[in-house]
């Protein structure tokens, strides 16, 4: 069974479409990026999945329907909206507290474990904590929840390299541990890409682009054109194209690498440079459409 | 990759964890304790009043023999006022304090969790709307009335202590303060006076408040005071009739067992004569449907509603 399924979601606010008939399926045990452009639909969509906000059409999570069972449903579901959500006055043990107290599936002592590797005190309230730990704090009691899905709406934002590197080595570390699935929404594309195992790209509230990441790498190639070939390789029809240094740098969808070798030096491209190609050959085809 | 003896594991902890449900009452102790942690001038305002009130009542006491010589001479009624007094005006102070924090409390409980966004964090957690706006709704119903009634019992139970102590100091028998203040029965008339009164009877206006809190994008409080004062304003303008104001100020203001006695304040006043008569009364029973109106609307707008 899957553990997210979507069909035809649509959301709107006011005249604004959020969400535009959104399809999108998560097996079990996948860690999902969802990536897009400011107002795409992202936190729409993330919303809908943990039951903070009304839609049409079709989604079931883990089994139940978010709108109506919210409550039955988080205690299967984790969500980390982003790093502001903590209550401030609350302090580090009554979070773990209150969790313990009303969360059938909490283990106070895993929590416990976690923050004892930090430099957080139990009694510092999160008006205290920086904002780094305050994402420690919340990832310790997300972590210690023997939760199916975890679901993250730009958790590191606002956050240092550092605190976002060991954020992401925390999240891995438990994935390892217990294969939960993950959706993970970002707009910091280069700290995820290790993480994933599929990615999906979300533009104007649909899902225009879902792949594996090892179809990804077996799919799509990046080469570096020496310039006397570029007339050779454009006829090979890539994705898209931009300037590098002295070089064009062209993105080719299902050719070969020895195919691709005669034209310059090979290589996968990066989630990043991915998402550019993908997104602004879609913005092109948009104008193109209307003069 | 798990291995099988993992995914074994894992499978049955998450039965046993199935197993383990969360009882509502268990629920309930944890929200309340919440609301504690979050508040604290649900318990400190109350504290803070009492003491206030002690400094003053101690920096008194020097005078006290001499006044309970003085009322020695004077007839019951007046003795049992004279004499009554200070505890009667502890009680008062700590009813009006109570009220105040309620009020504030309601219109702040579902705005401020949607301004400072922790909205997101509870609603992340396997709790329903229905059970937070009860439980939310139990701290002026419930949780403010008995902690101000055990506040008030323990201050005059403390000015009662150190009278006497006083009293018996300078020669006086400290018996006639003990027959004037019957610290049991006064603290039976404080307790229906504040789980009746201010617990039960003004429900309605703090599911108003509630409701109001979790529906305003901002002010709070103009929202909750300009629409009822409108709706008067309204009936006045339109058909020449105030039934609404007349409504609202026979149920907040007249209330059935506010029957003054002639004569000063004494505690006995404060009681709701008779107590079946309260229990009875139509107007408590409205009062309560109304409320559970207002706190189901503040339950559905609270999972409507999104951030401010």
């Amino acid at each position: 069974m899957a553990c997210i399924e979507a069909r035809g979601l649509r959301k709107t606010f006011g005249a604004t479409v959020a969400l535009d008939g959104l399809d999108l399926q998560v097996e079990e045990g996948r860690i999902l990026g969802l990536i897009g452009p400011n107002g795409a639909g992202k936190t729409t969509a993330l919303n809908a999945i943990v039951g903070l906000t009304s839609y049409e059409g079709r989604l079931n999570v883990v089994g139940r329907n978010p709108w109506t069972e919210r409550e039955q449903l988080m205690r299967d579901v984790c969500f980390i909206a982003d790093v502001a959500v903590l209550p401030r006055w609350m302090r580090v043990s009554q979070a773990l507290e209150y969790v313990a107290g009303i969360h059938p599936r909490f283990d106070r002592a895993k929590a416990d474990a976690f923050l004892a590797k930090t430099t957080i005190r139990p009694a510092s309230r999160v008006r205290e904590l920086s904002k780094g730990m305050v994402t420690q704090l919340h990832l310790a009691v997300v972590m210690a929840i023997d939760a199916r899905l975890l679901v993250l709406d730009e958790p590191t934002l606002g956050l240092d390299i550092l605190s976002r590197k060991a954020f992401y080595d925390s999240l891995l570390n438990d994935y390892f541990e217990r294969r939960r699935t993950i959706v993970v929404a970002t707009h910091q594309v280069e700290e995820v890409q290790h993480v994933l195992t599929d990615l999906m790209f979300i533009d104007r509230g649909r899902i225009v682009f879902s792949r594996s990441m090892e179809d990804i790498e077996s799919q799509y190639r990046e080469v570096l054109v020496h310039p006397d070939r570029i007339a050779a390789a454009r006829a090979l029809n890539p994705i898209h194209e931009r300037k590098g240094v002295g070089r064009s740098i062209l993105l080719f969808e299902g050719l070969d690498r020895e195919q691709l070798s005669v034209l310059g030096d090979v290589r996968t491209p990066s989630v990043a440079d991915l998402f550019v190609a993908i997104m602004s050959g879609r913005r092109g085809q948009a104008q193109g459409a209307t003069p | 990759m798990n291995t099988p003896s993992n995914v074994m594991a894992e499978s049955q902890s998450r039965s046993e964890a199935l197993a383990l449900d969360i009882s509502p009452a268990r629920q309930v102790y944890w929200l309340v304790q919440r609301e504690l942690w979050e508040n604290r001038s649900i318990y400190l305002a109350p504290l803070a009043v009492a003491a206030v009130f002690m400094v003053g009542f101690l920096v008194a006491l020097i005078g006290l023999p001499a006044r309970m010589r003085a009322a020695a001479a004077l007839g019951p009624m007046q003795q049992h006022e004279a004499i009554g007094q200070p505890y009667v005006i502890v009680a008062l102070m700590l009813m009006v304090i109570e009220f105040l924090v309620a009020v504030y409390y309601c219109l702040e409980a579902l705005y401020g969790e949607r301004r400072d966004r922790s909205i997101l964090f509870w609603k992340s957690l396997p709790v329903s709307d229905v059970t937070t706006v009860l439980s939310k709704a139990s701290i002026p119903m419930l949780v403010l009335p008995l902690v101000t009634v055990a506040v008030t019992v323990a201050t005059q139970f403390l000015m009662l202590v150190v009278s006497s102590a006083v009293l018996a100091g300078s020669g006086v028998s400290p018996a006639m303060l003990w027959t004037h203040v019957p610290l049991f029965q006064t603290s039976l008339i404080n307790f229906v006076h504040l789980v009746g009164f201010h617990g039960l009877w003004y429900a309605p206006l703090y599911g108003w408040l509630l409701m109001v809190s979790a529906w305003a994008k901002r002010a709070p409080f103009l929202w909750a005071t300009l629409p009822p004062l409108a709706i008067g304003a309204v009936e006045k303008i339109a058909f020449n009739t105030s039934y609404f104001a007349a409504m609202v100020q026979s149920h907040f203001l007249g209330s059935p067992g506010s029957v003054t006695p002639a004569g000063g304040m004494t505690m006995e006043m404060l009681a709701p004569l008779p107590l079946g008569q309260f229990v009875l009364s139509p107007g408590l029973w409205i009062g309560l449907a109304v409320t559970a109106v207002f706190l189901f609307a503040a339950a559905r707008l609270r999972r409507l509603r999104g951030l401010i």
